[in-house]
């Protein structure tokens, strides 16, 4: 089976490398990004098996800081 | 007394503090491969070295954070063994849990490598019992993720508890209310972003961060 992880910063916690996307974009003559906030992506391939506790442990316990940060999983 | 170094793949600082806690202490502590599950016979105090573990993949700390040693560290945190993390060591023991908050990449996106004034917030904790609350002391900072973060709850909690240890006295990496170093809430564990390791000795240009290891020596005896 094959997941795709998505972790985003949590609204509130500041992203200074999407700021530096976000004036890059600017500078590069793109009007109108009011904002870019980055994130990571994890595809991963997992047995079949794999229950929806076991993913949703994965995310807490390694890819993503729960203190900072928000995930979501697709099911591919 | 007997220390414990813990070494991961991409420690850099390690041999820095065993030199520091050698000459504080008069013992060469143990260098602990982080793939042991077991500190040695003895250990009352724990560091956690600085550099880029696992060349900061994922994020920085995350995946030495995971390391079969850290068992251990937990255990014997619980127990109140005194647990020193420096920069990346901070960054583990953020990860681990065992303090409060994430160390995310500097606000200004940039590397910090240099002295920085710190002002020593709580003087009666069991790593700054040899400074006064209010001093002033220079160490030196290397880090690219050292912008402390955590929410308003935790701020307010660190601080109404005397958890703070140290502060910037400038804002130079984005840290919220400039925290540089905090303890758990028993005391027994420090996280700082600064290097004390790196101020020992007036050959090292100055030696505030002396204090630091003479003042644990003292209480752990």
């Amino acid at each position: 089976m094959k997941l795709r992880i998505i972790v985003t910063l949590k609204p509130g916690v500041l992203d200074p490398q999407g700021k530096a996307i976000e004036h890059a974009l600017g500078s590069l003559g793109f009007d109108g990004v009011n904002g870019v906030r980055a994130g990571k992506i994890f595809e991963l391939d997992v047995a079949d098996a794999t229950s929806d506790e076991a993913i949703d442990e994965m995310c807490r316990k390694l890819l993503a800081n729960t203190v900072i940060e928000n995930y979501r999983v697709e099911r591919q | 007394m007997k220390s414990a170094v813990i070494v991961f793949p991409g420690s850099n600082c390690d041999r820095d503090v065993a030199v520091a806690l050698e000459q504080v202490t008069g013992t060469r502590p143990a260098m602990v491969w982080h793939g042991e599950s077991a500190l040695p016979d003895g250990t009352g105090l724990i560091a956690l070295p600085g550099g880029f573990s696992y060349g900061d993949y994922l994020r920085c700390g995350a995946i030495a954070a995971r390391s079969p040693i850290v068992a251990a560290v937990v255990d014997a945190a619980n127990r109140g063994m005194p647990v020193l993390g420096i920069c990346n060591g901070f960054q583990v023991l953020t990860e681990i849990g065992l303090l409060p908050g994430a160390l995310m990449r500097n606000g200004a996106l940039n590397f910090v490598c240099r002295d920085v004034t710190l002002n020593v917030e709580n003087d009666r904790s069991l790593f700054t019992n040899r400074y006064s609350s209010g001093e002033r002391i220079t160490i030196p900072v290397a880090h690219h993720d050292g912008n402390y973060f955590a929410d308003d709850e935790t701020l307010d909690r660190l601080e109404g508890e005397g958890q703070v240890a140290f502060r910037y006295t400038g804002n130079i990496n984005g840290s919220a209310r400039n925290i540089a170093g905090i303890v758990n809430e028993k005391g027994n564990v420090l996280g700082m972003m600064p290097h004390p390791e790196r101020r020992i000795e007036t050959a090292h240009g100055g030696d505030d961060g002396r204090r630091l290891f003479e003042g644990l020596l003292e209480r752990v005896g």
